[in-house]
């Protein structure tokens, strides 16, 4: 139940974000994708910073709850000990993401 | 002539076998599975009651759909003239044809599909009879879903069932979603409790085969996103 | 596990939960990857460029579609879910299932056509 709230609230959360995100892609790739154009764009701002935090924490968080359904229900792996583990799994990517975001942003 | 293939075993394992029955006009599934008990294989074991899709007892899976047999007449699902007939997936065979529904309506009772009167928890008749407006958004929203008459077509037909063994599945979770509508029903509290997480209705995908497949066309899939939605704004205690 | 029947799912909804659940998966196994590719810009500008100019291979431009593609259909997907869930709108739900589709289609074609 708890999941199942935390999966809706972030996709609540995603679907604006992703809205925004693919975007982004179809302006940000005319033209060819550089480092620079990105970095121009994300450097020192702490709009974007915040916004890619948000997302990050969203999409970790709903990527491993969704995983966790699919390795339920077509492997079998259920139980208080998977759902810690899933939990974890997607603290660590939001973390990875968030620290990516960070580099952008120092960058 | 029909050519039928009938899933033959019990629950250790089984078959198809095959026979073949003379086609006549308007013949139901049901009436073929007769004819291959009373003329052909007087062993064969399968279930029906009242024949006019009223009891629910005659659903099987022909050509790979769950389906009632006394309301499908072969000429809309035979292909090539041919049918296959299996019992009714997601419940364990007792023999042939005929599965134990014991599970099904397990999972009604664990579901809290039993109605309770708010007005009389001791069984009692009350004094007054209740009033509810049959136009009531709650009491449509009941109407929808009480006409189930517990034949497991949904509950063959649910992908979720097969891959989660503890959920309720469609029929319990329909039935608990119209009692939760019910304003004569006390139970409103304890029934929610009883049908979140992940063995109730927060299993669900809304993969909708539930609905697609119901022969009295009602909505499970629907009545399950209700209860869903109905646990969501419980969670910042709104009830409504 | 046995190869699924596809008589008693051939209907759009399920079809519907078939796309959003395989997009989901791949969508959450290339996250760890992106972020990574991302995570370059530590390293300054140079490692971020010089990664992105590796993306530059055709087979990855068809890669980075194909994800775009799946991002889309699975957003709009999921705006499917819970206009079911929350708003109750069941009656058209196979009209929104064409429509998933549609954004998806029309997401890639917009990203191929900018990418070009």
């Amino acid at each position: 139940m708890t999941l199942w709230v935390v999966q809706r609230a972030t996709a609540a959360v995603l679907a604006v974000a992703v809205v925004v995100h693919l975007a982004t892609i179809l302006v940000a790739v005319r033209g060819g994708l550089s480092a620079a154009e990105i970095i121009g764009r994300l450097g020192g701002s702490e709009a974007w910073l915040a916004f890619y935090a948000t997302f990050a924490l969203a999409a970790g968080l709903h990527g491993a709850i969704g995983l966790r359904a699919i390795a339920a229900e077509w492997l079998g792996w259920r139980g208080r000990g998977f759902d810690l583990a899933w939990v974890a799994i997607g603290l660590a990517t939001a973390a990875f993401g968030i620290r990516a975001a960070i580099g952008l942003y120092a960058a | 002539m029909i050519e039928v293939q009938v899933w033959r075993g019990d629950a250790s394992g089984g078959g198809l076998a095959r026979y073949a029955v003379p086609a006549r006009a308007n013949q139901t599934v049901l009436d073929v599975v007769t004819h291959i008990q009373r003329e052909i294989e007087p062993d064969l074991a399968y279930r029906f009651a009242c024949r006019v899709g009223m009891c629910g007892s005659c659903a099987m899976v022909v050509n790979g759909r769950a389906r009632w047999t006394c309301r499908t007449h072969v000429s809309k699902v035979a292909q090539d003239g041919k049918l296959e007939l299996r019992p009714l997936s997601n419940l364990p065979v007792i023999r042939d044809l005929a599965t134990d529904m014991a599970p099904f309506f397990d999972r009604w009772a664990r579901a809290r599909g039993q109605f309770q009167p708010k007005d009389s928890a001791d069984g009692a008749v009350p004094d007054e009879f209740a009033v509810v407006p049959p136009a009531s958004a709650k009491r449509q929203a009941a109407d929808a879903g009480i006409e189930c008459i517990g034949c497991g077509v949904c509950h063959a037909s649910c992908d979720i069932v097969a891959w989660n063994p503890d959920y309720l599945g469609p029929a319990a979770l329909n039935r608990a979603w119209t009692l939760v509508n019910d304003v004569r029903d006390g139970a409103r509290r304890e029934r929610l409790d009883a049908v979140a997480g992940d063995a109730g209705c927060h299993a669900c995908h809304s993969t909708q085969s539930c609905t697609e497949r119901c022969p009295k066309g009602i909505d499970p899939s629907g009545a399950i996103a209700g209860l869903k939605r109905t646990l969501f704004w419980r969670v910042f205690g709104l009830d409504r | 596990m046995r190869a699924p029947d596809p008589r008693p799912r051939s209907h759009p909804a399920y079809l519907a939960f078939l796309v959003h659940r395989l997009s989901g998966l791949l969508l959450a196994l290339f996250l760890p990857l992106h972020f990574w590719a991302l995570s370059h810009a530590i390293r300054g500008e140079a490692a971020l460029e010089g990664f992105l100019r590796w993306t530059d291979h055709p087979l990855l431009k068809a890669a980075e579609t194909a994800l775009v593609v799946l991002l889309a259909a699975h957003l709009a997907g999921g705006l499917r879910v819970l206009a079911l869930e929350f708003l109750g709108w069941r009656a058209q739900q196979k009209t929104l299932v064409a429509a998933s589709a549609g954004v998806a289609l029309g997401a890639g074609l917009l990203f191929l056509l900018n990418a070009g």
